[in-house]
């Protein structure tokens, strides 16, 4: 049963018209191409409508959405069978929610890690809700030490809610564990390149958010607070998230302007999750046009062109 | 009144007495000890002398950023960086601007940082210093970019830098997303500042926590903090996803950090300039013979 956001039950209701009309065409019923035919016209006017006026909030249910691609599903999609995962942050653990290796996308040698979330109970439990402790964050570091070592661009993916706050996490260090991601990402000489592709959670994301290249997908959101959580403190009220996401300003859209994100890669019309495969090539050929921006630019260029990037973020009157 | 009662049980019968005499104790000569096994009333005066922390049971009270920085640093030796930010209100966030102008009213300060150069015992520093009792010491663009400017002064000048956190609110949520990016932004001016070659000192006060502590309060070349104070990522209750492990007592604080190795050391009041002192000395660019500096 596909999860159908209620921004969507318009669409919703005439995609069930049109398989109905269909149905009646296919028993041998009366001649309702033309009825078929206006449906689909109706339907694409109403998804185009709707997908080109979503409110914050619809956007953070698109960002949600659990039949979005995943991280995995991203690399498997570019990288195919050239993915080598790599495990273990070699102190303690290996961190489900963080994943990461080699791959090769389109004849380019690449890390690449990111946030993994799942689909069915076993799986989220599994990946922790996509929510990353101590071990993923050291993971990454791991993987960025060999980009560096090995001159590969880095490629990270980012989609969690937030990082892990459970009694283990603060005992491992997940604060040292964010800073220092921070720090070695802000040290890299090779290309970095981040997608944000789902939720852009706070620490957790940021915390492997520093690279050359910001991109964000359509309906992707990137906030300091969860809308419930600002809700919570603003009204006392955790069920104002649609409120608190307008006050937020937490869209890709939003992002770009604050000087945060660079490009908005196009989702198909009705996000992601309803055509994921079309969504994973446009994060490729936007992937790939950014690298081969980036192997343009020297060691040193490299370094102080993210250096600059983030070091301009920021709003204030002098 | 309800609330009252409960606080009073909750001391036992001392913290019964104490509220029974805070009637009674005028509160411009005494101050009470919050700390609710304790609740002694003491002597402004004497409190003052003692570095603000309770001769009872040593609960070390908050210290404004301008009482920190004359703890610190050698009398009369300080110098105030003038970068003249003025934060803005770049989301139009529901009551920024007055939360703003209450802290300012009540506090004194524009922002939540001071920053500056000074001596601690004889040997130059730069400083900042994060002051929970504006806006709960919570890091926006000002503060921020307040930070990286320090880092960039403190690396030309060839100085340590003493970095002091009294930042519970992390991340300041009224500016979204640029509030967060300054943990990236201070985390790339560390990285930048440390090729310079000069000593990191992270001084963690109650409160520390969020986006702060997940970025330049973790990454000192030394981390010290002070006794009893509140560091940890999140505060409130635990994430009740899949909870197998009960919080210890203490839980989130400065001694559980010492204990999982996440901190240099827990270090009282009275010792942090001592200890600071001898650090810089130590570390001093004249007093490494032999090998090259870069």
């Amino acid at each position: 049963m596909r999860t159908v956001l209620s921004f969507e039950q318009p669409i919703h209701d005439i995609e069930r018209q049109i398989e109905t009309l269909r149905n009646l065409q296919a028993e041998g019923g009366p001649d309702v191409s033309v009825q078929i035919a206006k449906a689909e016209d109706d339907l694409r006017r109403v998804q185009t409508g709707i997908y080109s006026n979503l409110t914050p909030w619809d956007k953070v249910q698109m960002a949600r959405h659990q039949d979005r691609p995943h991280t995995l599903e991203y690399i498997a999609g570019l990288a195919g069978d050239s993915f080598v995962e790599l495990h273990g942050d070699r102190r303690f653990g290996d961190d489900p929610a963080i994943v990461g290796g080699l791959a090769s996308i389109f004849g380019r040698s690449v890390i690449v890690f990111g946030h993994q979330k799942a689909r069915d109970l076993k799986g989220r439990q599994f990946r922790n809700f996509g929510s990353a402790r101590p071990e993923g964050y050291r993971k990454a570091i791991r993987l960025m030490n060999l980009a560096e070592k090995l001159r590969l661009p880095v490629v990270s993916l980012i989609d969690t809610s937030a990082a892990d706050c459970s009694v283990g996490s603060e005992a491992r260090g997940i604060s040292e564990a964010i800073a220092s991601s921070m720090y070695r990402m802000a040290g890299l000489t090779v290309p970095v390149v981040v997608i944000v592709t789902g939720e852009g959670g706070s620490g957790g994301a940021i915390g492997i958010g520093v690279g050359n290249h910001i991109m964000m997908l359509e309906h992707a959101v990137y906030s300091v607070i969860p809308p419930e959580g600002c809700a919570a403190i603003l009204w006392k009220d955790d069920s104002q998230g649609d409120r608190a996401a307008v006050a937020l300003q937490l869209t890709a859209e939003d992002s770009v302007r604050l000087g945060v994100v660079d490009e908005i890669i196009r989702e198909p019309l009705g996000g992601a999750h309803r055509e994921p495969a079309q969504v994973i090539s446009e994060v490729g050929r936007a992937l790939d046009a950014a690298l081969d921006r980036l192997s343009a630019l020297s060691p040193q260029q490299l370094l102080d062109h993210r250096y600059e990037k983030f070091r301009r973020m920021g709003v204030y009157d002098e | 009144m309800a609330r009252r009662s409960w606080f009073s049980r909750a001391a036992g019968r001392s913290g019964r007495d104490a509220r029974a005499n805070a009637e009674r104790v005028p509160s411009d000569l005494f101050e009470q000890c919050p700390n609710r096994s304790c609740g002694i009333f003491l002597y402004r005066k004497e409190l003052e002398k003692d570095l603000k922390v309770c001769k009872k049971c040593g609960y070390h009270f908050p210290l404004t950023a301008v009482e920190r920085i004359n703890l610190l640093l050698d009398e009369g030796t300080f110098e105030a960086f003038e970068f003249n930010l003025k934060t803005g209100d770049p989301l139009g966030f529901p009551g920024y601007r007055e939360t703003l102008e209450r802290y300012r009213a009540k506090t004194g300060m524009q922002e939540a940082i001071i920053a500056g150069r000074g001596l601690v015992g004889g040997t130059n520093a730069a400083i900042c210093v994060t002051d929970f009792s504006f806006l709960a010491g919570s890091m926006n663009s000002v503060v921020g970019e307040t930070i990286a400017r320090t880092l960039e002064e403190a690396a030309a000048a060839r100085a340590p830098i003493i970095l002091v956190s009294g930042s519970g609110g992390g991340a300041r949520m009224h500016e979204g997303l640029l509030s967060l990016m300054q943990m990236a932004k201070t985390a790339a001016a560390l990285e930048r500042y440390d090729r310079a070659g000069m000593l990191s000192i992270c001084i963690l006060t109650d409160y520390t926590m969020g986006g702060v502590l997940a970025s330049w309060a973790s990454l000192g070349d030394v981390i010290l903090a002070e006794p009893g104070a509140n560091v940890g990522f999140t505060g409130g209750r635990v994430a009740a996803k899949v909870q197998t492990e009960r919080p210890p007592e203490n839980f989130r604080t400065a001694e559980f950090s010492f204990e999982h190795g996440m901190i240099d050391r827990v270090t009282p009041r009275s010792q942090l300039k001592e200890t600071i002192a001898r650090l810089l000395s130590i570390s001093a660019a004249d007093k490494v013979r032999g090998m090259a500096k870069r």
